[in-house]
């Protein structure tokens, strides 16, 4: 019997403490920042497109909801003619942003992206694309890659050895 | 002919009193959970989630008013009407201040002990009703329960009888002047309280209506209004509960005259049925065999030995 009355006691001071709900949408949860959100497409210090198209996000997609067309500019660069994900379909998994060999495709902390319409949740390459880095600033591909792209020549990239003389026979 | 229309102001005033706070239980009790589990209840719907009760009000009616097929239909409908009538008629005989009370009979106490009882008969019914095993045995286990405890209700409460010397219940009432029977009869509260709690069918003794036990119990097969009206009783027969435990044993209506006789007796109402959600949100259920063990072995007895002792306490102090 004392331990039941030091139960209700004990519960009766719940009372005085402090409620730990969240009043959402007056306050907001606390996200870590890589809490895997909303799925962006970012830019290169330069701000040109970090996406080559290389169609390895799409194949790491665990419900297929990735859809893109790759194609090339005149200097060879290769860029998503379309960029399509379906966020019907998306699970926030995040093998997209492992697989991604050029730090384009992000996953950031935002998760309101609710709509009354499901075809409104198929979010094209313009509603995906932002201005910005994203998580890991300051890394340009092309400027390590060995292609030239019009971004640098043969043999001037980061750590890069310079192009082999195939003609001769010195090695 | 005045007297007729006395008698119906009261009880129109009554009835309307009580479903309103039967309404306002569900909002009080939601919050009031919440509030010892650290959370919020409802407070978006309406100012502090009042329109809650006007949302689970609707919700409740439109609610599709299924009769199961392979039920028996006459006594599936009126279970659910036999618990809110019975604790209804329990609220007649309480005295809400000098003079404001609806039937002063002068066996009051015994009316309300046979109304309590004769809410039995919703659960049994209820759960016979139903066709359905899980349904029956959860109606079997609540009458039983139901039953076992009642036989120590009545004999808790012969030690205020005794003390008093009446069965009616303002004469108790008048009784606690000098001092409340709670001071002299603290082991006969404790004992009403139990088994009031097990009367109503609240947490710890919900056996027959937990939500996970044998499916929902008794009413299972229920849904709509005939639930809504399952509820209600529940909701009502907490506040008879707690208006009887005041009226025996916190001095009803008494209490120091800056403020009215009718206050004083919700206020103190009012606290017991806060005890009573606290006990819903504090205590765990107790398994069936242990809930009867404890009911058989160890109350009654000690609700015998209450009688025993005041008994005699009263032949000496008498002779």
């Amino acid at each position: 019997m004392i331990s039941i009355l030091r139960t209700i006691g004990l519960t009766f001071l719940h009372m005085f403490r402090k409620r730990e709900t969240i009043q959402y949408p007056e306050e907001k949860v606390v996200l870590h920042p890589r809490w895997r959100g909303r799925i962006v497409l970012t830019r290169d210090p330069d701000m040109g497109e970090r996406c080559v198209g290389c169609y390895l996000c799409a194949a790491a997609c665990p419900v297929d909801c990735i859809s893109l067309q790759a194609t090339e500019d005149e200097n060879g660069r290769r860029y998503p003619e379309f960029f399509r994900i379906n966020f019907s379909r998306c699970i926030f998994c995040g093998y997209c942003e492992e697989a991604c060999p050029t730090y384009a495709i992000q996953l950031i902390p935002d998760f309101e992206m609710a709509e009354y319409n499901r075809q409104n949740l198929v979010y094209e390459k313009e509603d995906l694309l932002i201005d910005s880095e994203g998580k890991y600033p300051g890394y340009n591909y092309y400027k390590i890659a060995g292609l030239a792209a019009g971004i640098k020549g043969k043999g001037e990239g980061d750590n890069e050895d310079p192009p082999v003389d195939i003609h001769s026979l010195l090695p | 002919m005045s007297t007729i229309i006395q008698y119906t102001l009261m009880i129109v005033i009554v009835l309307f009193t009580l479903t309103t706070i039967a309404a306002w239980l569900i909002w009080l009790e939601r919050r009031m959970l919440a509030l010892w589990q650290d959370r919020y209840g409802p407070n978006r719907a309406g100012p502090f989630g009042l329109l809650i009760v006007v949302a689970d009000t609707i919700k409740l009616f439109f609610k599709e008013d299924w009769i199961p097929p392979f039920a028996d239909k006459t006594i599936f409908v009126i279970a659910p009407t036999i618990i809110g009538a019975t604790v209804l008629m329990g609220f007649v005989i309480i005295p809400y201040a000098p003079g404001l009370l609806i039937a002063d009979l002068n066996i009051g106490l015994l009316f309300f002990l046979a109304m309590s009882s004769l809410g039995v008969y919703s659960i049994v019914l209820g759960g016979w009703a139903s066709n359905n095993k899980y349904s029956l045995l959860g109606a079997l286990r609540g009458a039983s329960q139901m039953i076992s405890y009642e036989v120590f209700m009545g004999l808790s409460l012969m030690g205020v009888v005794m003390l008093s010397g009446s069965f009616r219940l303002t004469d108790i009432v008048l009784a606690q002047k000098g001092c409340w029977f709670i001071i002299t009869q603290p082991v006969g509260f404790v004992i009403f309280m139990i088994a009031g709690i097990a009367e109503t069918h609240r947490l710890p003794f919900d056996i027959p209506e937990a939500e996970s036990e044998l499916v929902a119990g008794f009413h299972s097969e229920y849904s709509g209004m005939k639930f809504g009206m399952f509820f209600i009783g529940e909701y009502l027969g907490i506040t008879l509960i707690s208006a009887m435990a005041v009226t025996l044993f916190f001095g009803g209506w008494l209490g120091p005259a800056f403020l009215p006789p009718l206050i004083w007796f919700s206020l103190k109402t009012f606290v017991f049925i806060l005890f009573f959600i606290l006990l819903r949100a504090s205590l765990p259920r107790p398994r069936y065999d242990q809930l009867m063990e404890y009911g058989w072995k160890i109350l009654l007895p000690i609700a015998l030995l209450n009688l025993l002792i005041t008994g005699g306490i009263v032949l000496m102090m008498n002779k």
